[in-house]
């Protein structure tokens, strides 16, 4: 016979305030096998926790429902406590009265009776619980990172100094991301080359860092601790080791135009190319769908200028597979091309331009060498508009959310030209000024009072050029709507931003979850910002949500810390809900007949073939086995199997069916 | 073929050369246009700011005759109506309890199957797929493509073409053979109702449509709405009068375009009713 004890919580008043949960505990302690029922303010307390443990102690519980929040909250917290008192932690359940019932339902009868049938039928299940034991499994300590920009590197270094290994790949040719694109930062105004490049060679010079640029996550099998990547290094056409770097192959490449993307297409590249001089590693490589040999098959000037021979027109990409034990992605944001704004003539008009673009203009390694002169004649514009939110906020474009940095940086866009053009006329529209930060609003007050800039709150319905100006036509909201012209002569668009391009991609081959605008999803929006709901695996930077270099830097760290947490343990303990077969006495051995479907149904490959044999070696049948420390517990092998012959652990079927039964019966 | 029509006030009125042009080209191409029988107002801009209910039933009421009449497709040339009739569509398609007050009001069955096609749509759908070989006279223009606030407009409901910045017209006129031009002005309000009330405003706002049009080179505005094509065409004056020199760029309705480059006469196409003499 059971003894079943019962908790109910009332959460604060987040459950008693609509579940009446004195009568809860009162009906639920009439059924047969509980032993003991009781309710308490917030069971998750020093105080709630030593009601449990005495009641196990007293009156020798063999089961324990806690009827309070989500098991994702507090599961951990209640099953410890069943585990200090001497209970197998597994035979602790949780019913889940607040978000399952009081916090979407009114106050009574019908809700204080669903809380009841949500604790009836755990009451039923732990019935059938199982002792169980964690699963031990090893931890490799080395860390991936995907990602080479400041959150990547931030969190490489940070992993690294804590004397663990770090694999850090990256998409591009050279780390640095799109800070490394930046001119100055607000709102110290410090330059981000000279605050980054430093950062850069150290991850290259690190012992504890492996660094692949040109480098892809082809494919991601396995678990916390005990992942293996494999990464594709895209072939670069050179040999790395022999290359000096000395750049002849580059001045001597014969295609020149091609629009370099490190300048945001306002400067031009060659075939061959280093996308800048600061870049890390500073070695070329090949950009083959631009190259005159892949195209054309003759050229090969690079090959013959190149004093140490190290071009390799044959080299093929390669897969490296490495094990990690944890991994950070970090893989960043993208700007979003304005071309769904046709009435801003982006891409029309040549000086209409994206915050990105005009951070080119203004730093001193970009086309203009930190000039600000506008893309279509090389003029310095004498009147310059900034547009904030071209896209952000406005669902009609199918962008709700704030950007979040536009605001900062259009104060610094305007404020760096007003500083390099002393003459110049700025605007700014914009729907809200968004400067929480430490000495954001200041930064932004100093660009409006000591810069001049002109902040005009309203939205922009149209940009056409006109006798060679661009007309920008909005409208100003605090002066009674009044539509507004102005004659400039380049406008800025800080345009969205959005989730890579295969960002939702890499989320599928990592298993980690994305919202609808395809940024990765945190574990918990408030207490787990780094973590994934996949172990192992946590976040850094904008591949979250778009953020500023600060934000991006200490998510990084946190990232980091969460890894080096994880490789101080030699083992790491697992939940044992998984798979198992089901196994009898001869001659039947088991119920499974060997289809093998769940092999096929298996995302994990966690099922081999498993042969029985008698004495002699003879085979007497084939049967599937799960290997425990593969399986994720996720179930689809349960539902393929037609002898229901797998059952998950802690989650059997004698365990649904009991709790079905207990809503269908009569109490 | 047959598919339905519905000509609204404007065509049987100030516009009569639109409904002209638009009955001549689907006869060139052999299709006809059948009227619903005992149609009524649209509604207009009076009614949705008067009375909602009211604003949905007028429509509404068509919708049902044409369902009544076995049509399944119905060509509203006026970007008004085409507006009115595709929001109550989609009103009563969200709404089932205003539909079932609609309904009650109109005292005739409802089922929101009647296909509603603008011009542009029409001109698309039925008449550029089967135009090549018959173009005879290419409309060798250039010509700017005015769009105005109701044919794309909102975007969300009609899910038509590109709310700023529209091509579809310029698509199709490219196909009669003519160079529609980039320009500025394709969405800006012409003045609307204002053509009654204060003149001047319509010449002060057309006059900024026809200024840029002019500048930019364009032989002939090309239009889908009566509204659009009334204060650009018969307000001339008070559009010269704020540019301040004498523009005589004509204004054609698209189909009145299509119309010429098929080899149609001019009468037929109503060419003659403009205030603005049609030179091209």
């Amino acid at each position: 016979m059971s003894k079943i004890g019962v908790f109910v919580c009332h959460c604060g008043e987040n459950i008693s305030s609509t579940v009446d949960c004195e009568k809860v505990a009162a009906t639920v302690g009439k059924y047969d096998g509980v032993a003991f029922s009781v309710d308490y303010k917030y069971m998750c307390s020093d105080p709630g926790q030593s009601i449990i443990k005495n009641a196990i102690a007293e009156k020798g519980l063999t089961g324990v429902v806690v009827a309070a929040c989500s098991p994702r909250m507090h599961e951990p917290t209640f099953r410890k406590v069943c585990a200090e008192a001497g209970l197998n932690p597994y035979m602790c359940e949780m019913a889940n009265l607040r978000e399952h019932c009081s916090w979407v339902h009114e106050k009574g009868e019908a809700t204080t009776e669903k809380a009841i049938d949500l604790v009836r039928i755990l009451v039923e299940k732990v019935k059938y619980n199982q002792s169980l034991n964690s699963i031990k499994v090893p931890v490799t300590k080395t860390a991936l990172v995907i990602g080479g920009g400041i959150a990547g590197i931030q969190a490489s270094l940070d992993i690294a100094n804590t004397g663990h290994k770090v694999i850090l790949i990256e998409k591009d040719p050279s780390i640095g991301g799109h800070m490394s694109q930046l001119s100055e930062t607000f709102p110290t105004l410090d330059c981000s080359q000279c605050i980054l490049t430093p950062r850069m060679v150290e991850v290259a010079q690190h012992p504890n860092i492996t660094l692949y640029t040109y480098a892809e996550l082809e494919s991601l099998e396995g678990f916390i601790g005990n992942f293996k990547a494999k990464i594709r290094k895209k072939s670069k056409s050179l040999d790395e080791k022999l290359c000096t770097g000395c750049g002849l192959c580059t001045t001597k490449c014969p295609t020149k135009k091609i629009p370099s993307e490190f300048n945001e297409g306002l400067g031009n590249r060659t075939a061959i190319y280093v996308p800048f001089p600061q870049a890390v590693p500073n070695k070329p490589v090949i950009d083959r769908i631009h190259c005159t040999y892949y195209t054309k098959g003759k050229c090969k000037i690079c090959e013959k200028v190149c004093p140490t021979g190290a071009i390799r027109f044959d080299q093929e990409d390669q897969i490296v597979e490495v094990e990690v034990g944890a991994i950070v992605v970090a893989t960043g944001f993208a700007v979003k091309r304005p071309d769904f704004f046709p009435e801003y003539g982006y891409g029309k008009y040549a000086d209409v331009i994206t915050g990105l673009q005009f951070e080119r203009l203004a730093s001193a390694s970009g086309p203009t060498l930190g000039e600000i002169r506008r893309p279509s004649d090389g003029k310095i514009p004498e009147k310059i508009v900034f547009l904030a939110c071209a896209g952000s906020r406005d669902p009609a474009k199918g962008i709700p959310y704030c950007s979040k940095i536009c605001c900062m940086y259009i104060a610094k866009h305007a404020m760096l030209y007003q500083h390099k053009v002393h003459s110049g006329k700025s605007y700014v529209f914009y729907m809200d000024i968004r400067a929480g930060g430490k000495m954001y609003e200041e930064f932004v007050r100093r660009a409006i009072e000591d810069d001049g800039v002109n902040y005009i709150r309203g939205r922009v319905s149209k940009i056409y050029e006109k006798n060679g100006k661009l007309i920008v036509s909005g409208v100003d909201t605090l002066l009674n709507a009044m539509p507004v012209e102005i004659e400039a002569d380049m406008v800025v668009l800080a345009t969205a931003g959005v989730a890579n391009e295969g960002a939702e991609e890499l989320a599928q081959k990592l298993h980690i979850s994305y919202d609808p605008y395809k940024f990765f999803a945190e574990a918990h929006p408030k207490l787990k910002p780094v973590e994934t709901n996949t172990g192992g695996i946590f976040l850094a930077g904008s591949c979250q949500a778009p953020r500023d270099i600060p934000e991006s830097v200490a998510m990084a760290s946190g990232a980091a810390v969460k890894v080096a947490g994880l490789f101080s343990q030699d083992e790491l303990t697992r939940e044992p809900i998984i798979a198992v077969v089901n196994r009898q006495a001869a001659p039947v051995y088991s119920s499974c007949v060997g289809c093998f479907l769940c092999v096929s149904a298996c995302p994990y490959q966690a099922i081999e073939k498993e042969e029985i044999k008698n004495r002699t070696g003879d085979l007497i049948k084939s049967i599937a086995k799960v290997n425990p420390g593969l399986c994720q517990g996720c179930g689809t092998c349960v539902a393929f199997c037609r002898t229901k012959s797998i059952d998950i652990q802690g989650y059997t079927h004698e365990q649904m069916y009991s709790e079905v039964m207990a809503l269908l019966n009569e109490y | 073929m047959t598919l339905g029509f519905y000509p609204g006030c404007s065509l049987k009125g100030s516009s009569r050369e639109y409904a002209e042009s638009v009955l001549a080209v689907a006869e060139a191409f052999d299709i006809h246009l059948e009227e619903i029988k005992d149609w009524n107002c649209c509604g207009a801009t009076a009614a949705h700011n008067m009375n909602k209910e009211l604003s949905l039933a007028l429509p509404a009421r068509i919708l049902s005759l044409a369902e009544k009449q076995g049509l399944t497709e119905l060509v509203v040339p006026c970007a008004a109506c085409y507006s009115r009739l595709t929001v109550t569509k989609h009103e009563l398609s969200e709404n089932p309890a205003l539909k079932a007050v609609v309904t009650e009001a109109n005292d005739l069955a409802y089922t929101g199957s009647v296909n509603v096609l603008n011009i542009v749509q029409m001109l698309d759908k039925y008449i550029i797929p089967n135009l090549e070989g018959k173009v005879v006279k290419p409309f060798d223009h250039k010509v700017a493509c005015y769009y105005g606030c109701l044919l794309v407009r909102p975007h969300e409901i009609l899910k038509f073409d590109r709310e700023e910045d529209p091509q579809s017209m310029d698509a199709l006129m490219l196909k009669a053979g003519a160079t529609p031009i980039d320009w500025a002005f394709k969405t800006e309000c012409c003045g609307a109702g204002l053509s009654v009330s204060r003149t001047s405003s319509v010449g002060r706002l057309s006059g900024k449509i026809m200024g840029d049009a002019k500048d930019r080179g364009a032989e002939a505005i090309i239009v889908a709405c009566p509204m659009c094509h009334s204060n650009l065409d018969m307000r001339r004056d008070a559009i010269n009068s704020y540019l301040g020199e004498k523009v005589d760029i004509p204004v054609l309705y698209i189909t009145q375009a299509i119309g010429l480059a098929i080899g149609l006469d001019r009468k037929t196409l109503g060419l003659q009713r403009h205030f603005v003499k049609v030179s091209v």
